[in-house]
C-alpha cells in the first residue's frame, strides 16, 4: 500500500528526519521557565518533605503528583505501547512513520511519572528496595507496578536509541540494536500491559474506599483498554501538535485509518464499563445529585463523543474532527482515573484535599519539561516522519 | 490466731498485738505468701531464742544501715534490735575497740554453725586487701572467718552484692562482692543503693520462720523482690507506650510526669521492686523515678555507677518508634482563592491553546476542500 509495508525500513532509509529550527523560542523559553519553577519545588519537596509543599494528608495520601503525573501521566504516555501493538504485533508496517514520535512522547511522559513517584514516596532514600530481591513483595501491586514502571522507562530509552545512532551516525551500531530489538519490543508490550492493568488492580486493593461508581473487579481491564485507546488518540493529538507547531503537513490519512482501532476500543470500554455498573446494580448511584454521579457523564459523554463523530467513516478524514475526537477521549479517561482516585475516593468525613498552589505548578512544570523535551529532540534528532514521505502518503 | 501474745510482747516490740499481725502479714505479702505465711512468721518473731546476728560493715558508707533505720512500720529499728540479737554492728552497738571484737568472736563461737552473716559493703582484694581493715584484720580475712560459721549470708546493698560503686572502673582498691569471696555457701545479695529495707526484712523473716532462703535468682537475689523490671511497673509506663518523654530537666514534658527514658532512666534494664514497694512508707511515688528522676539501676551490676545517668538504656523489649502519630492530624484544607486561580488560569490556557490548534486545523482543512473543490472544477 505504501512504500513502509515492506520490511525494507528496518534499514536506515531516511524515514524519520530532523525537524531543525532554532531551539531558544519564545514557546520553549516559557517551557524552561516553568520547568524551572517544578524542579525548584521538587527541590524543596526533597529537602524539607511534602508537607512543605503539597497538601496530601493521612486522609488523602494520594494528591496531584501521583493521580496527574503517574495515573493519568502515564496513560497519556501510552502512544509508543499503543503503536508498538498496533505495528509491531498487528503487523501494520504502515503506521511505522508515527511509531517514533509516539515513543518519544511515551518516554517523557513514562520518565517524569518515575520522577513523581520518587518524590511522592515519602522515603525516597528506600527507593533502591523495590529493586532489591531480598525486598521484594511478588504480592504487593505496587511493587509489581514500581518494578514494571521503572523497567519501561528504561526499555522504552533503549527503543529509542536508534533516533540517537541514526543522527550520529553509527550505521553499525544502528544494525547491532536492531538485531535485539525484537526483544526491546516484546518487553515493551508486556511491561505496559502488567502496569497499565496494575494501576486499575491497585484501586481494588483500596477496597470500600472506592465509590461503587468506579470500584470493581473489572477496573484492571479497563484501565488497561484505556490505556491503549488514550495512546492511540494521543498519537492523533500529538500529530495534529506538531503539524501546527512545526507547519508541517497534516497526516490525516493515516490517522483516519488507525482511528478505527479507537472505535472499537471505545466501544468495548463502554459495553465493559456500563455493563458492569449495570450488573452491580449501581446504576442508581449514577443518577444522584452529587460530584461523583455528575462526574460519571462527564466520563461517559467525553468517551460516547468521539465514539459517534469517528462512527461515521467519513468524519475521521475530516481533521477538525479527528482532533476534536481524539481531544475528548483524551480528556474523557485523565477523567476516569482521576474520577476513580481522587473524586471517587471516599473519606471519612472532616478530610479535604485540594492541590496546593506549588503542587500544580510541580505538575505544570512537569508537563511543560515534557513537551520541552519533545520539541528539542524532535528538532535535534530524526524523530518526526520526513516530509517527502509524509508528502506521499497526503497526496495518495 | 494462736501466738502466744504477753504483755512483756507488747513491750518489748512497743506496739499492740494488733499492729505487729497487721506488720506480720504486710510482710508476707510484700513477699508474695500468703497469711498464714504471717502467721508462721510472727511466731517465729515472738519465739524466745533470739538468732544472733553478725553485721559487718566493710568498703561501705552505712547507706545500708541508715536505710534499716528509716524503715518505720512500725519502728522497725525496734523489731529488728529485738527480734534478733544483733550481737555486733559497728554503727549501733555501744562498745568499741578490742572490746566489740571479743564480743563479735565470742557470738560467733557461742552461735557456731547458727548465727546470720549479714555483709555490708564491697571487700577489697588489691594490694592483699590492705585498704580496708578493722583490728588489724582485712577485711577478706574477716569475711572468711565469719563466714565459716554461718547457717546463712545476706550481702546487703550494692557494695556487697558486687562491689558496687567502688567497683566503678577503674576500681582503684580491687574491691569485689561477698559472692565473689565465699564460694563454699550460697549468699543471698539485695542489691541497691540503698537497698529497700523490707526486701532485707523479708528475706531474714522467711529464713527465721521456714529455716531456708527464699527462692533466688542466677545472682543470688530473692526472686519476689528482683524477678521484675522496673519499666513493666513503672507507673510513667503508660507515657512511654505513648511517646511522651521528658526531654530535658524542667521541661513541660518532666513537669508533667511524663516518662523519663530520654532523660536516661535505667528502668527498662533494671529488676527491682521500687515502683511496687516504694521507700520510706510515704505513700505514692516516693521512689526515684515518681519523684522525677531517672532510674540509674542501682540494682544492676554493669548497669549502676558505671553507664552513665544520661546514657539510654538499652530496652529488652519494644522500642519506642522515632516518630508518633499526632492526636489530632492535620485534616487538610479545600480549595484556596490561590490555588483554585492557578488551576483556572492552566486550564484556560489549554483550553485556549487547544482552540487555537482547532482553528488553525478549521482553517487548513477549508483550504484543502477548496483546493479540491478548484481542481474538481478545472
Amino acid at each position: 500500500m505504501t512504500p513502509f509495508s515492506s520490511p525494507r525500513v528496518l534499514r536506515p532509509s531516511g524515514e524519520h528526519s530532523p525537524v531543525g529550527g532554532r531551539l531558544l523560542t519564545p514557546v520553549t523559553a516559557v517551557l524552561g521557565l516553568l520547568g524551572l519553577v517544578s524542579l525548584f519545588i521538587l527541590a524543596v519537596r526533597l529537602v524539607y518533605g511534602l508537607g512543605a509543599v503539597t497538601n496530601i494528608n493521612d486522609g488523602y495520601t494520594w494528591g496531584t503528583w501521583i493521580v496527574l503525573d503517574v495515573m493519568v501521566g502515564t496513560a497519556f504516555a501510552c502512544g509508543g505501547y499503543a503503536m508498538t501493538v498496533l505495528v509491531y504485533i498487528n503487523n501494520n508496517w504502515e503506521y511505522h512513520p508515527l511509531v517514533r514520535p509516539a515513543l518519544l512522547t511515551s518516554v517523557f511522559g513514562y520518565t517524569l511519572g518515575g520522577v513523581a513517584i520518587f518524590v511522592d514516596v515519602g522515603r525516597y532514600w528506600n527507593g533502591w528496595a523495590v529493586f532489591h530481591p531480598a525486598y521484594a513483595q511478588p504480592n504487593s501491586v505496587m511493587w509489581e507496578v514500581a518494578l514494571c514502571i521503572t523497567l519501561y522507562v528504561g526499555v522504552m530509552w533503549l527503543e529509542f536509541t536508534p533516533a540517537i545512532l541514526e543522527k550520529a551516525g553509527k550505521i553499525i551500531w544502528l544494525r547491532r540494536t536492531r538485531k535485539i530489538m525484537f526483544i526491546l519490543l516484546a518487553f515493551a508490550v508486556l511491561l505496559p500491559s502488567m502496569h497499565q492493568s496494575g494501576l486499575g488492580m491497585v484501586l481494588v486493593a483500596f477496597g470500600d474506599h472506592i465509590h461503587p461508581l468506579w470500584q470493581t473487579n473489572y477496573l484492571p481491564l479497563l484501565f488497561l483498554l484505556t490505556a491503549i485507546a488514550m495512546g492511540f488518540a494521543v498519537v492523533v493529538f500529538e500529530s495534529y501538535l506538531t503539524s501546527h507547531g512545526f507547519r508541517r503537513p497534516m497526516e490525516t490519512p493515516l490517522l483516519a485509518n488507525m482511528s478505527q482501532v479507537m472505535v472499537t476500543l471505545l466501544v468495548i470500554f463502554l459495553c465493559v464499563r456500563l455493563g458492569d455498573v449495570a450488573a452491580r446494580h449501581q446504576f442508581h448511584r449514577a443518577l444522584e445529585l452529587n460530584l461523583q454521579a455528575f462526574c460519571f457523564w462527564c466520563e461517559v459523554i467525553l468517551f460516547l463523543a468521539p465514539l459517534l463523530m469517528l462512527m461515521k467513516p467519513a468524519n475521521r478524514n475530516r481533521p477538525r474532527l479527528l482532533f476534536y475526537a481524539a481531544l475528548c477521549l483524551l480528556q474523557g479517561g485523565a477523567l476516569y482515573r482521576l474520577d476513580a482516585y481522587l473524586i471517587g475516593y471516599e473519606q471519612v468525613p472532616g478530610w479535604h484535599y485540594f492541590p496546593s498552589v506549588p503542587e500544580i505548578l510541580a505538575t505544570l512544570g512537569l508537563v511543560s519539561l515534557e513537551v520541552l523535551g519533545f520539541i528539542v529532540l524532535s528538532k535535534v534528532l530524526p524523530v518526526l516522519p520526513a516530509p517527502h514521505g509524509v508528502a506521499h502518503v497526503n497526496g495518495r | 490466731m494462736s501466738i502466744t501474745w504477753g504483755r512483756e510482747s507488747a513491750a518489748r516490740l512497743g506496739m499492740s498485738r494488733r499492729e505487729f499481725l497487721g506488720f506480720c502479714t504486710a510482710m508476707a505479702a510484700s513477699m508474695g505468701l500468703s497469711a498464714v505465711a504471717g502467721e508462721a512468721m510472727a511466731e517465729a518473731i515472738l519465739a524466745p531464742r533470739r538468732p544472733a546476728v553478725i553485721w559487718l560493715a566493710l568498703q561501705e558508707c552505712t547507706g545500708c544501715t541508715e536505710s534499716m533505720l528509716r524503715a518505720e512500720h512500725p519502728t522497725l529499728e525496734k523489731l529488728i534490735l529485738e527480734i534478733i540479737s544483733l550481737d555486733y554492728n559497728e554503727a549501733l552497738m555501744a562498745g568499741a575497740g578490742h572490746q566489740a571484737e571479743a564480743a563479735r568472736r565470742a557470738s560467733m563461737a557461742a552461735n557456731h554453725g547458727k548465727y546470720v552473716l549479714v555483709l555490708e559493703g564491697a571487700i577489697p582484694e588489691k594490694d592483699g586487701g590492705i585498704y580496708c581493715k578493722i583490728g588489724g584484720q582485712t577485711a577478706k580475712a574477716m569475711v572468711l572467718e565469719a563466714a565459716a560459721g554461718a547457717a546463712a549470708v545476706i550481702a546487703i546493698g550494692s557494695c556487697a552484692s558486687w562491689g558496687g560503686m567502688p567497683s566503678t572502673p577503674p576500681n582503684p582498691t580491687g574491691c569485689v562482692g561477698a559472692p565473689s569471696i565465699i564460694k563454699d555457701k550460697p549468699v543471698v545479695t539485695i542489691p541497691g543503693c540503698p537497698p529497700n529495707p523490707y526486701n532485707f526484712l523479708s528475706t531474714v523473716v522467711h529464713f527465721l520462720t521456714f529455716g531456708k532462703l527464699p527462692e533466688l535468682d542466677h545472682l543470688g537475689r530473692p526472686k519476689f523482690a528482683y524477678s521484675r523490671l522496673i519499666h513493666e511497673n513503672c507507673e510513667r509506663r503508660a507515657h512511654f507506650d505513648n511517646g511522651r518523654f521528658a526531654m530535658e530537666f524542667g521541661d513541660a514534658g518532666h513537669r508533667a510526669g511524663y516518662c523519663l527514658y530520654r532523660l536516661g532512666c535505667k528502668g527498662p534494664e533494671t529488676y527491682a521492686n521500687c515502683p511496687s514497694i516504694l521507700f520510706g512508707d510515704v505513700g505514692s511515688g516516693s521512689w526515684p523515678v515518681g519523684t522525677g528522676h531517672p532510674c540509674i539501676g542501682c540494682t544492676e551490676q554493669h548497669v549502676g555507677f558505671e553507664k552513665p545517668i544520661h546514657a539510654l538504656a538499652a530496652l529488652a523489649g519494644q522500642t519506642p518508634p522515632a516518630t508518633y502519630p499526632r492526636i489530632v492530624e492535620e485534616q487538610g484544607q479545600g480549595a484556596t482563592l490561590a490555588s483554585a486561580g492557578v488551576l483556572v488560569a492552566v486550564a484556560a490556557a489549554a483550553a485556549g491553546g487547544g482552540g487555537m490548534v482547532m482553528h488553525n486545523i478549521g482553517k487548513r482543512e477549508a483550504e484543502s476542500e477548496r483546493d479540491t473543490r478548484r481542481e474538481e472544477g478545472k
